[in-house]
């Protein structure tokens, strides 16, 4: 089974799951009691108004027509347009996506970084202080929930900074195209926030993966030739105690993606979570689909990089 | 075996001629095992005086002598209309629109507490049948129920919760549905592996030969053996509940206002945080005090059923203890470097 067959099939597999996310929403939508005639029509409306609406939105139409044309708008890469505000999906979308990818990137990075390397300092260092302080500090990160360390963040870290007339640290989004530091600043919160869970559950798993290696024999035989502790454990220990901790990422990038509807929405970043949120809320089902299955795309492309990486760490996996 | 164990054995025999030896069932030794774990019993106390707190609310509010949803426009307001901060009258304070703050936070607990316990019973009880039937049927049946076991587990739940939220309008019955909805893919995962690994058991062949039926099978002779592993699993699917509740009424899709949640309370408190501490931090205090309590009393729970798993959280002491031949080799070379 070459790489390219594996490629090819993954792909296609991407797509009948994104086929099934379309249908699933299509469907969850329909059976929603919501009316977007009505809800754009307002409140006074005569039932004439409401059926010219529907008619214009294709809303008369067998639900199967419906989701026909929807699918062919589709395969022309066309999400539709919004039925609240009308403009297209598409441009909401491509709005919306600047905020939501800084925060998911500079959030995986700082989430992969601390976890692994907090958690590889813990094992090498068992029962020691610094294994206790960080065990500790595991525990109160899978404690806090994520929207709740996003507030105490703001209470705690953005409001007495900027009362104190330090203002580097804000809210709302800012591009890194205008300045990298002001992006940082507006996004360090945001990014400690979507991280901190995560990051505490990786430093566990890191430690315990990194502890049952280093009591394999093929550690000791390692040792026993006289290498480095350095090179025992960067070389031979982490890179077969990481296979279980990228297995997991797999399925901890759909986490990732409510995290970031939380974290936008405490942070006002106005990305594609809280777009969902206003989205979903006001039964604007357009938006919805495309958020939903840009979020799916998201999930998919993301845990076919991962197998990737899983294959290169340990090459006894076969990609297939 | 912990050593008190061997001392009460030793006093059963030492002691008296007229000695009657009593067997300890696993469950009477795991009960035992849990009483002298400190952290697992403060955690106890600490979820059951919050339990006490909820189911007493309603009692608490009248002794004070303010509802939950009463607004004291007067005493509850300053005079810029803000939340006035805890003193004797509002122990907690107030929120903003001048509700005792002190019996919302416990009205809230009610809320949490319940659809933690509910939809992680629903969730479990789901969970284990779908796991043992994929494990034990095997076949496309298990193909079937662990795709979607993975499906669930993989799926952004957060936007799904929000739209089938959205669906069945916002209510505490549709916070537990769609928390049970997404409660018991993990359990099922790990039931369908235990289940996979007993069915190879001679017991089971053994059954089976005597034309026990495949029903029969599950429920008598291997649910028993899944106990221990769903008991751990449940007392951490909790905690887990409990911030998803507060994560959906905190994004306005679970309880609604003015039936208070900490979900709720935490999402009104959000613009106030520059000008009132209190009505940010009480509720978080409560909600973190509530997820801690119950992920250390799993933490001891797991101990106390198999105590050759590590620990979650505390420092592995069991564990330093075996591997301390070949960890300690490597700090002093490490010193010496």
């Amino acid at each position: 089974m070459g790489f390219a067959s594996f490629l090819i099939r993954r792909i296609l597999l991407g797509i009948v799951v994104l086929w099934f996310v379309t249908v699933a929403t299509f469907l969850l939508f329909f059976v929603a009691p919501q009316d977007p005639a009505r809800l754009l029509a307002g409140k006074n409306t005569t039932a004439a108004q409401i059926a010219n609406i529907n008619r214009r939105l294709g809303l008369d139409q067998p639900l199967i027509v419906q989701y026909w044309h929807y699918l062919d708008r589709l395969l022309h890469g066309d999400l539709g347009t919004s039925y609240l505000t009308g403009t297209s999906v598409n441009t909401i979308l491509k709005q919306d996506l600047p905020p939501t990818l800084s925060l998911l990137v500079g959030g995986v990075v700082l989430w992969l970084i601390v976890g692994i390397s907090v958690g590889i300092l813990s094992a090498t260092r068992a029962r020691t202080l610094l294994d206790r302080i960080s065990t500790t500090g595991v525990l109160i990160g899978i404690t806090f929930p994520t929207f709740v360390l996003g507030l105490l963040l703001l209470f705690a870290i953005y409001k007495p900074l900027n009362q104190a007339g330090f203002h580097w640290i804000q809210t709302g989004y800012e591009g890194p195209t205008q300045s990298v530091s002001g992006w940082v600043g507006h996004m360090i919160l945001p990014w400690i926030t979507i991280a901190a869970v995560s990051a505490a559950t990786y430093t566990r798993l890191t430690r315990g993966s990194l502890l049952d290696v280093l009591g394999e024999d093929y550690i000791r035989t390692a040792r026993s030739k006289g290498l480095s502790e350095r090179r025992v454990v960067y070389r031979h220990g982490v890179r077969a105690a990481l296979t279980p901790v990228v297995s997991q990422l797999g399925v901890d990038i759909g986490t990732l993606a409510g995290g970031a509807v939380v974290t936008e929405t405490v942070f006002g970043l106005g990305g594609i979570g809280q777009a969902s949120v206003t989205a979903i809320t006001t039964g604007d089902a357009p938006v919805v689909l495309g958020v939903v299955l840009m979020a799916a795309l998201f999930v998919v492309v993301a845990n076919l990089i991962v197998d990737i990486c899983y294959s290169i760490l340990d090459p006894r996996v076969k990609l297939a | 075996m912990s050593l008190t164990e061997l001392e009460f054995q030793g006093e059963t025999t030492g002691s008296g001629p007229v000695q009657v030896i009593q067997g300890r069932s696993p469950w009477v030794l795991a009960w035992r095992r849990l009483r002298q774990d400190k952290v697992a019993v403060a955690s106890l106390i600490v979820i059951l005086l919050l339990a006490l707190l909820a189911i007493l609310a309603p009692v608490i509010a009248a002794w004070v002598g303010h509802p939950p949803n009463m607004p004291y426009t007067n005493q509850g307001l300053s005079s810029t209309g803000l939340p006035v901060a805890p003193s004797s009258t509002f122990f907690f304070g107030t929120d903003d629109l001048g509700r005792d703050l002190f019996i919302r936070v416990l009205y809230g607990a009610q809320v949490s507490l319940l659809v933690g316990f509910v939809s992680t019973l629903i969730g479990t009880v789901l969970g284990v049948a779908v796991g043992m039937m994929a494990g034990y049927f095997g076949g496309w049946i298990d193909t079937v129920l662990a795709r979607s076991t993975d499906a669930v587990l993989a799926f952004p739940y957060v936007v799904l919760a929000l739209a089938l939220a959205v669906v069945f309008g916002p209510s505490l019955l549709e916070v537990i549905v769609v928390i049970s909805f997404f409660s018991w893919a993990a359990i099922a995962r790990v039931v369908r592996g235990q289940t996979l690994s007993i069915k190879e058991k001679e017991y089971i062949e053994a059954a089976r030969s005597i034309g026990a039926s495949p029903m029969r099978i599950m429920v008598l002779d291997i649910l028993p053996n899944l106990i221990a592993p769903v008991l751990v699993l449940a007392t951490l699917a909790i905690p887990t509940a409990i911030v998803f509740e507060a994560t959906l009424s905190f994004l306005g899709v679970g309880v609604q206002p003015p039936t208070a949640s900490w979900g709720n309370l935490l999402s009104q408190a959000q613009a106030f945080y520059q000008t009132s501490w209190w009505y940010l931090i009480f509720p978080t205090a409560f909600l973190l005090l509530t997820t801690l309590a119950f992920n250390l009393l799993g933490d001891g729970v797991r101990d106390a059923l198999d105590p050759r798993t590590e620990r979650l959280f505390a420092a592995q002491r069991k564990r330093g203890r075996a591997r301390s031949k070949g960890a300690k080799p490597a700090a002093t070379v490490e010193g010496a470097s």
